[in-house]
């Protein structure tokens, strides 16, 4: 099939400048001589490293990838906004770059004049403006105030005169670099439609944005760029795949820092003397028995010690340890304890909280109705929850050991971290586990590959 | 490099627009607004004058008069140049967006630069056309015919300027402070406030050398002295000369253009 965008082996190297080169004047590299070295760099950065890929005509190509990967460094190459080091991109047909929204914009002029410099720099003759302007104004809805000046504009209505300017110049080739979320809802399917029809009218789209459901559901084909190279390319839904976990693997790896740096701040706080025993400075609470305070608590760690909580653990799924789990998944959150002297009250207590600090479960084994013989040596207690049924988010835990009446022996405060991850977008916090069903003339069908499958 | 310079003429209508948003937008919100083109240079001519009639009488050579008349032949044509050029040294930078999210050709900016102070050029033309009338210099058609040659002589001049100055600036932030110095220096060593006759004449070859002595002798010959232009033969050069500056103006231009993306 014929190709719209054929890139080669692109690679892209900026230069950098150890000798803080912005700051360097003529005159100085003039008097030092040193302008033949202060011109010639001293360290390379790869943005890309042979990338390669074919956007066939008629086709929409998504580009994913983190943020710094080169995603728009490649699309500035295709745009020919900046030229490959080496390598050589080719495009076939007239191209518009959605990169910045209304980058030309003067803010002294008016939106009806800046409607034409604008069409005109992206490549419409006057005539070409004046015949699409009744239909940039209506898209961007902006009737009533296209005759002001556009500083006066929000900076919604400037980005969407900007996107109804740039989309009304009809290119063959339409470069996308993650403008969607300028406008509300509306304006967003507007967007939306006005690319299902570039694509019915077999227009070339190359889309790079974050919002990976966007991807699977719109593209034909998919590239991950990671660190400057093309990582995996092909059917939009293995690529997502696949760039999702890997991006999971990244979150569990800083997840389990930051669960290592608390540790350490907690392992830091000095064990309390006998002196001291009943008398925490630090502690607001003596949990269980002034649950109100305990939400005013900040994270940290105290106690007497009797028992002491040495490790705690997430568990999923296999009783894998991790920290990203999926919404419904199976966890097991694993105490490692151990008591020096022998004892015999003591409670061992557990609380999840989201990002907002709310509450979202707690319950201890003297509220689940268990009473306490004996303890001692070292054990591991494992509170194994079937269906964790939250809703995506960043939870923090608190693990507890104290006396029936409240004393804590160990008490780690919002400690540990753990985040979990659904394809679906509901809101709240707990997702009871649901289904829909209809009867009548009531008829709905599932969005092909979209996120409303709940599975 | 002659490709991308033919494809100057497909810009025309982006350089046309681009040169009218200029012009719009330079005086909106000013009371006058473009009332300030032909006020300008007019106080400045008034200041000229007062220097050199009240505050500094004597120091001109007696046969030039209107004094101030002679001035602001210099001057007009000055103000266009040095401003063409201070304002090109910032113009990639400002367009910074344009060149980085925008496939634009980075070359059009200062030419619309250099073609806005044109325009207020043009418009201060009818304050000296007033003048020349108030104090009936004689003007001869034969000569007025070489006004647009000069202007064109001058045109080719400093957009080569303008390429090189603009695509320097990007590299060295600080050409911008350099060449405001400059350019004072260089209005006084040309001869605007005072005739070339004055000059001592160890420094005669010294002005020769300066592109503008030619431009500003030219502009004086036409609308100032009595008598044919006489200055052609180096008004010739000069257009051969601008034409040299601007083609390696532009070839500068053009292989400093990718930087510009990284750069600004």
């Amino acid at each position: 099939m014929d190709c719209a965008i054929e890139a080669v082996d692109v690679t892209k190297v900026y230069r950098r400048y150890a000798h803080k080169r912005q700051f360097a004047t003529l005159k100085s590299a003039l008097l030092s001589g040193s302008l033949i070295r202060d011109l010639s760099p001293n360290d390379t950065f790869h943005a890309l490293q042979g990338v390669s890929f074919r956007v066939p005509k008629g086709s929409t190509y998504g580009i994913v990838g983190r943020n710094g990967s080169g995603k728009s460094t490649l699309l500035k190459c295709v745009a020919g906004i900046t030229k490959p080091t080496t390598g050589r991109v080719t495009v076939d047909g007239r191209v518009s770059a959605l990169i910045e929204l209304g980058a030309g914009f003067h803010p002294e002029i008016s939106g009806r004049e800046n409607v034409f410099i604008n069409g005109i720099m992206l490549g419409l003759s006057k005539r070409e403006v004046a015949r699409r302007f009744d239909e940039i104004v209506e898209f961007a809805e902006l009737e009533d105030f296209i005759d002001a000046p556009v500083k006066t504009y929000s900076s919604g209505m400037y980005m969407r005169l900007g996107f109804a300017v740039a989309i009304h110049v009809d290119p063959d080739v339409l470069l996308v670099d993650e403008v969607l979320a300028v406008g509300d809802e509306g304006f967003t399917h507007k967007c939306l439609d006005k690319f299902a029809d570039f694509r019915r009218r077999g227009k070339t789209i190359l889309l790079v944005t974050h919002a990976l459901g966007l991807v699977e559901r719109f593209c034909d084909e998919a590239l991950w760029v990671d660190a400057g190279t093309a990582k995996m390319s092909g059917d939009p839904r293995r690529v997502i795949g696949a760039y999702v976990t890997d991006v999971e693997k990244n979150e569990e790896a800083t997840l389990a820092a930051g669960d290592a740096r608390a540790r350490q701040v907690a392992d830091a706080q000095p064990v309390p003397d006998a002196a001291d025993e009943g008398a925490f400075p630090q502690n607001p609470v003596s949990a269980g028995s002034a649950p109100d305070d305990m939400f005013l608590a900040t994270e940290g760690r105290w106690g007497s010690r009797e028992v002491e909580i040495t490790d705690v653990r997430f568990l999923g799924r296999d009783g894998r340890p991790g920290h990203v789990f999926a919404s419904g998944e199976a966890v097991t959150i694993v105490l490692g304890v151990r008591a020096d002297r022998p004892i015999a009250d003591f409670v061992f207590g557990i609380g999840i909280f989201n990002a907002d600090a709310v509450c979202c479960y707690g319950t201890n084994t003297s509220l689940d109705e268990l009473k306490s013989e004996r303890f001692e040596g070292t054990g591991e207690v494992r509170f194994a929850i079937d269906r964790l049924d939250l809703v995506e988010g960043t939870y923090k835990v608190d693990v507890a050991v104290h006396a029936r009446d409240g004393l804590p022996y160990d008490y780690h405060r919002l400690l540990y971290t753990f985040r979990i991850k659904s394809r679906v977008k509901d809101v709240g916090i707990y997702r009871p586990e649901h289904r829909w069903e209809f009867s009548g003339a009531i008829t709905l069908r599932p969005v092909l590959d979209g996120p409303g499958d709940v599975r | 490099m002659l490709h991308n310079l033919a494809n100057l003429r497909k810009y025309r209508g982006l350089i046309q627009s681009l040169v009218v948003r200029e012009l719009k937008a330079r005086y909106r919100g000013s009371v006058l607004g473009f009332f300030w083109s032909f006020v300008n240079p007019l106080l400045l001519l008034l200041i000229y004058s007062f220097v050199f009639t009240v505050v500094l009488p004597g120091t001109h050579p007696a046969e030039i008069e209107p004094y101030a008349l002679f001035m602001f032949c210099g001057i007009l044509p000055w103000t266009w140049f040095s401003s063409s050029l201070l304002e090109s040294s910032n113009v990639l930078i400002a367009g910074g967006n344009l060149i980085k999210k925008v496939l634009f050709p980075a070359e059009v900016l200062p030419i619309v630069t250099v073609l806005a102070n044109m325009v207020h050029f043009f418009l201060g033309l009818p304050i000296l056309a007033g003048f020349l009338i108030y104090y009936r210099a004689p003007l001869q058609m034969q000569e007025l015919i070489w006004f647009p040659v000069v202007v064109f002589v001058q045109l080719l001049l400093t957009i080569g300027l303008a390429f090189i100055v603009s695509a320097l600036t990007v590299h060295f932030r600080d050409l911008k402070d350099l060449l405001a110095n400059l350019l004072t220096f260089w209005f006084f060593a040309t001869p605007i406030i005072y005739p070339m006759s004055a000059a001592p004449e160890g420094g005669r070859t010294f002005l020769n050398l300066n592109p503008f002595t030619h431009l500003a002798i030219s502009y004086q010959e036409i609308l100032f002295y009595q008598g044919p232009f006489g200055h052609w033969k180096w008004l010739l050069a000069l257009l051969g000369g601008s034409i040299g500056l601007f083609l390696l103006g532009y070839f500068l231009f053009d292989r400093l253009r990718d930087s510009f993306a990284e750069e600004v």
